[in-house]
């Protein structure tokens, strides 16, 4: 079981007839259970990546495996992909378009074949693991909060049980509070349900707080594959792809250059908290 | 307003007072026939003062007024009650709108809602031309404009082909041309990825420092918010802080409770004092925090 790309590469021509290629050979696995962070500045190839997850774009060449078979085989069946392998775009509240916010919910699982009534169950349980209280149910999506509607855009996904759930920036324009929502509910969704997360971020510090694997894209290529906190080692790699590492694990380094000899394999700020108490407690205890 | 000798420097060029917006709700029911009318305060009765070359960072969830308030200063939106002048000029007064405009430019959050020409140097003309300004004169202010903000190069082509970085400064460019003295950004990084997120941010910073142009800036991100001067805290409508950024950041436990972060270095000084680690509770960067930190070794 699993989503795999074999040496995929993907080629377009934009307006001017101007060649790109926009994936190089991407081999990578995605297993379930996995909750992944997928890297890389704008034009970097991360979202023509996600696109191929569930078969929305066709490989130039090379495979798209999901559990071993090739989705672009003639009679593969694609639409029930798209249901196994959620997709979540960008800004995607602008994608409601119900009267309320049930309806809305309900329209992927009504097109995934289930009837009013099941997809009606299926909803309201989405609505509810995104913390959408009953109340809510039959307001406009256009009454709610940038945050809510976010989170009911969310759910419209949910609502069709993916096994892989792709977020391309789920919590680009959310206030500290919207996203920390958002973020807490992906961790719960993979811890509870163990469903696979594949993230894509801006934020080195959501990244760090939250996967466990990290894919850096470069140009179209990966050019890191592998655990967060090896990933992060390379401050300088990173840095001349215009990333960064997430803010405590630098300034762990500014300190061990400073004299405060502080171990450096940090991410978030309890992480830090920890490193320099240990110092100054060892300190404590010698004076 | 104060005149004479030290007019320049302590000119107030914005001055909020008692400032109220409401707007009416309008819910459908399930009967259609009944309409639930709820009045909202976006802006609950504030009052404050920008002296010319500020540059203020405005604080708050989202739906705490800060967007509401940005709209106020160039006449976007109206006051209920109390008013907004800006240069001494209320912005009640229609015949005032043109001038306030000119003076207090604004710049929102999606840069591809802003763009109103086919190619740059058009749509950064836009603002100028609307004011009657000489056309020999449009194009020196295009080309300082565009110059200001590191986008010559670009000056032919089409915005479609822009990043979305480069289209907000494009967006600012197209404030600059209009010489204000004042701009007001609204969250205008909220979508940019993080090296259109620096370009962004340095550009306003110079236009601060080196044009004195006076900033006022609404945004979530705290390292954002340590590039300004000044820092006003909104909550439900109404200011609940104003101060620099040591003061307001040293109130760790109040910015908390509004739902607001601190900046990482602050938050780290923070978490380390609850231990029992004697830092001082304005740190706010990195190299601060890192000095104290060292003096314990």
């Amino acid at each position: 079981m699993s989503i795999r790309l074999e040496h995929v590469n993907y080629i377009y021509k934009d307006n001017s007839d101007d060649v790109h290629q926009a994936l190089k050979d991407v081999n990578l696995e995605i297993r379930p259970g996995e909750f992944i962070g997928i890297v890389g500045h704008t034009g970097s190839g991360k979202s023509t990546l996600i696109q191929h997850l569930n078969g929305l774009l066709r490989p130039s060449s090379g495979k798209v495996l999901y559990d071993e078979k090739d989705i672009f085989e003639e009679g593969y069946p694609l639409r029930q992909l798209r249901g196994k392998v959620g997709v979540c775009f960008q800004y995607p509240e602008y994608q409601l378009f119900e009267q309320n916010i049930l309806e809305d919910v309900c329209f992927g699982p009504m097109n995934f074949g289930k009837t009013k009534e099941e997809a009606m169950t299926l909803a309201k349980g989405a609505l509810a693991s995104v913390g959408m209280s009953e109340d809510l149910f039959l307001k406009s999506p256009f009454e709610l909060s940038g945050g809510q509607k976010r989170r009911v855009a969310i759910a419209g996904i949910l609502a069709m049980e993916p096994e892989y759930f792709v977020l391309d920036e789920p919590t680009a324009g959310l206030d500290p509070i919207g996203r920390d929502q958002i973020l807490n509910l992906l961790r719960k969704l993979h811890e509870e349900k163990n469903m696979t997360i594949i993230l894509v971020s801006h934020s080195m510090e959501d990244v760090a707080e939250y996967v466990d694997r990290m894919i850096v894209m470069n140009h179209g290529e990966v050019l890191f594959d592998d655990d967060k906190r090896k990933v992060f080692q390379h401050e300088k790699e990173l840095n001349e792809i215009g990333l960064s590492v997430p803010f405590y694990c630098s300034l762990m380094k500014d300190l061990n250059a400073h004299g405060f000899p502080v171990k450096t394999d940090v991410l978030t700020v309890e992480e830090a908290k920890e490193a320099i108490m240990e110092v100054i407690r060892k300190k404590r205890n010698n004076a | 307003m104060s005149k004479g000798g030290f007019s320049e420097k302590k000119m107030a060029i914005l001055d909020v007072k008692n400032l109220i917006h409401k707007y009416i709700a309008y819910e459908d029911s399930q009967d259609e026939s009944q309409e639930i009318k709820e009045e909202i305060k976006a802006i609950d009765d504030i009052s404050f003062h920008v002296e010319k070359g500020e540059f203020i960072a405005i604080l708050g969830r989202n739906g705490s007024g800060k967007s509401s308030l940005a709209k106020h200063i160039n006449g976007l939106l109206m006051p209920t009650e109390g008013a907004v002048y800006v240069k001494g000029m209320d912005t009640k007064d229609y015949r005032n709108l043109l001038n306030i405009r000119q003076s207090a430019g604004i710049v929102f959050q999606n840069p591809d809602n802003q763009i109103v020409g086919t190619i740059v140097e058009e749509d950064v003309a836009f603002g100028p031309e609307n004011m009657g300004v000489p056309s020999e004169d449009i194009w020196k202010r295009i080309t300082r404009a565009l110059e200001g903000v590191g986008m010559s190069a670009y000056k032919e082509a089409s915005p479609n082909h822009l990043s979305g970085g480069q289209k907000q400064r494009i967006a600012i460019a197209g404030i600059m041309a209009m010489e204000p003295e004042c701009i007001v950004l609204d969250e205008p990084t909220a979508m940019l990825d993080p090296q259109g997120r620096r370009h962004v941010l340095t550009l306003v910073k110079e236009l601060n420092q080196e044009k004195k142009i006076t900033i006022l800036m609404v945004t979530h991100h705290m390292q954002e918010v340590l590039l300004a001067d000044r820092i006003i805290v909104m909550d439900h409508g109404k200011i609940v802080m104003d101060g620099t950024p040591k003061e307001i950041f040293s109130r760790v436990e109040e910015l908390k409770k509004l739902g607001l972060e601190v900046p990482y270095a602050t938050e780290l000084a923070y978490e380390l004092r609850k231990e029992g680690v004697p830092l001082s509770e304005d740190i706010t960067t990195r190299e601060e925090l890192v000095e104290e930190l060292c003096q314990f070794v």
